[in-house]
Formats: structure tokens, sequence, C-alpha cells
């Protein structure tokens, strides 16, 4: 698994994306700068860090959606590769083209930093082997904007093909209510493109890879990219 | 050549933001606020001074990267 981690001015995540990467496959991902036009030779996975990239402005994403590197990272997707954006990486990914639908501001205005419950909704993509379907799994948010939205029809496409990955759920499992934190639409925390190897999530898997920092639930993921 | 391009929420897409300030005003007790949509205004010059041309620029503008058309509508005024 030869992976790339793009930067963007204003990522601050990818170091820790980068450490569960190299603990997950035994290899360290290329760090590849927003401007360049080209992703190196042979690369399987491109993940698009967590951060604030271009500072927000404009609308989250929206700058880093449209730079040099992502001509090259729609035409990896295009052609089947793996895509993974985590956080403000999923907000590049919609604003991109690459997800449909948009990240809002939170339904409560705050940005929340907190642990979180989700529940995995299928356990056969590349990104959700090592997990079981309907596991719950408990992983940090840091969000301002991770309230998913999208129009009616594509909601329907997106549920009727089986494409989100991820909801917010309680420690039981059950979705709904409370325990969606930020009024995200069916408590989606992340989404599939139609081929399944394009993967946007707000919640931060790259965070809980070590018991030292609270859990390794997040470290399922990583497993399953490196058996991909 | 001058333009102002007007980006707002579509209809039924909630604005928390809005939401907020609409409560703020009551608060405030600025009497017989309805409801309030936040927006964003972009104040644009043009090297050109062909209007069509202009029109067309903006538009581009607007649907490449000003405008989220998921959720957003824009409106060009050119002076």
């Amino acid at each position: 698994m030869n992976a790339a981690v793009i930067l963007f001015p204003g990522s601050n995540r990818e170091g820790d994306v980068a450490r569960a990467l190299r603990q997950a496959t035994g290899r360290a991902p290329t760090i590849v700068w927003h401007a360049e036009t080209a992703l190196p030779p042979g690369v399987d996975l491109v993940v698009l860090p967590g951060g604030f990239s271009y500072g927000d402005y404009l609308r989250c994403g929206a700058i880093a959606g449209r730079a040099p590197i992502m001509d090259a990272v729609r035409a990896h997707a295009a052609r089947g590769g793996l895509v993974l954006g985590i956080c403000n990486g999923f907000q590049i990914l919609c604003e991109g083209g690459l997800l449909p639908g948009v990240l809002m501001r939170n339904r409560d205005l705050r940005f929340i930093c907190k642990m979180q419950h989700l529940r995995v909704e299928r356990a056969d993509t590349r990104f959700t082997t090592a997990y079981g379907s309907g596991d719950v799994v408990k992983v940090a948010i840091a969000h301002g904007e991770g309230n998913y939205e999208t129009d009616e029809d594509t909601l329907k496409r997106i549920e009727g093909e089986g494409r989100v990955a991820f909801r917010y759920c309680d420690a039981a499992g059950v979705v709904g209510g409370a325990a969606n934190p930020n009024g995200s639409t069916n408590d989606i925390a992340g989404v599939y493109s139609e081929k399944f190897n394009v993967l946007g999530l707000m919640p931060h898997p790259e965070n809980l890879i070590d018991p030292l920092v609270g859990g390794i639930d997040g470290r399922g993921m990583f497993a399953s990219l490196a058996a991909a | 050549m001058k333009a102002r391009v007007t980006v707002t929420l579509k209809g039924g897409v909630l604005d928390p933001q809005g939401k907020a300030i609409e409560g703020a005003l009551r608060s405030l007790g600025v009497a017989g606020v309805a409801s309030v949509r936040q927006g964003k205004v972009f104040d644009i010059e043009l090297d050109s001074a062909d209007r069509a041309a202009a029109e067309a620029a903006l538009k581009q503008a607007c649907e490449k990267l000003l405008a989220n058309t998921v959720v957003e509508n824009y409106r060009v005024d050119i002076s």
C-alpha cells in the first residue's frame, strides 16, 4: 500500500494520519504539496487530512477543492484509486466534486471537540473490512462545519445505494436524537462515492490508534486499507 | 467595470447563523424581525469594458468558486 497525503496551507492533521498509515502499512506515506500537479507514481491511496485549509475562507474546503493537485486526485479516483478525506478532507472532497453534498455549520453553531460513537454501516468496502457491519466504534470529532446536507434526490440515491459509511450513534448503536452532534442529515458521518473507492468522513479515526490516547477504534480503517 | 455578486442560501437550507442573528436582534429589542438569512457579498472589479464578456466571466466565477450551487444561489449585478 503506497499512500500519499496531500498537504494544503492550513492542514494540521497530516502528521496524525501519516502515523496511522505507517503503523498499519509499515511504510511512511509521501507528503504531497497542494501546488503539485501530479501524484507520485504508484500511489494506491490519496489522503486529504484534517485542518483548516486556506483558513476556511469562502467555505470550508472550497479553495482547496480547486487546488492544482486536485485534478490529479480526481483522475486517480476516476481510475478507481482509493481516496480518503478526513474532516476538512471530507469538506474538500465535497467541494471538489468527488462526493455529493456539502458540510454546513453545526446545528448549534459551536465547534464540537469530543469523543463520539459511530455505527459502521457496512464492512465490505476497502475502508472497513477490519470492522463488522453494525459495529459501534468510539472516535474523536473536532469540527465546526460537519452538518451534512444534500438535496432530497441525492439523499435518496446515497441511501438507496448503501453509500452511507458511518452514522453518529450512542454507545448502544442507536442513531438519532441527542446522539447526532451536529444536525447532520440522517445522522450521516461519512459517505462513499458511487464506486466505493472514495470515502469522506468528519470523525478522526487517525487519532484513535494508540491506547495511550484513549482508544484504538480507529485502527480498523487503516488496517482495512493496508489489506486492500 | 464593477460588479457585485451576492450569494445566498437556497430556500429550505437550514441557516443556523441566520437563526442566531435573528435571536440576537430579538434580544436587542429590535421589533418586527420575522426572519434572517445570512449571505455573502463580493465586490469585483473587472478589466473588461465589454459587458457580455464580464457577465460570462462572472457567471464562471460563481459556478466554479464563489457559490456552492448545491446549497447556494447567486446574483450578479454589473454597474
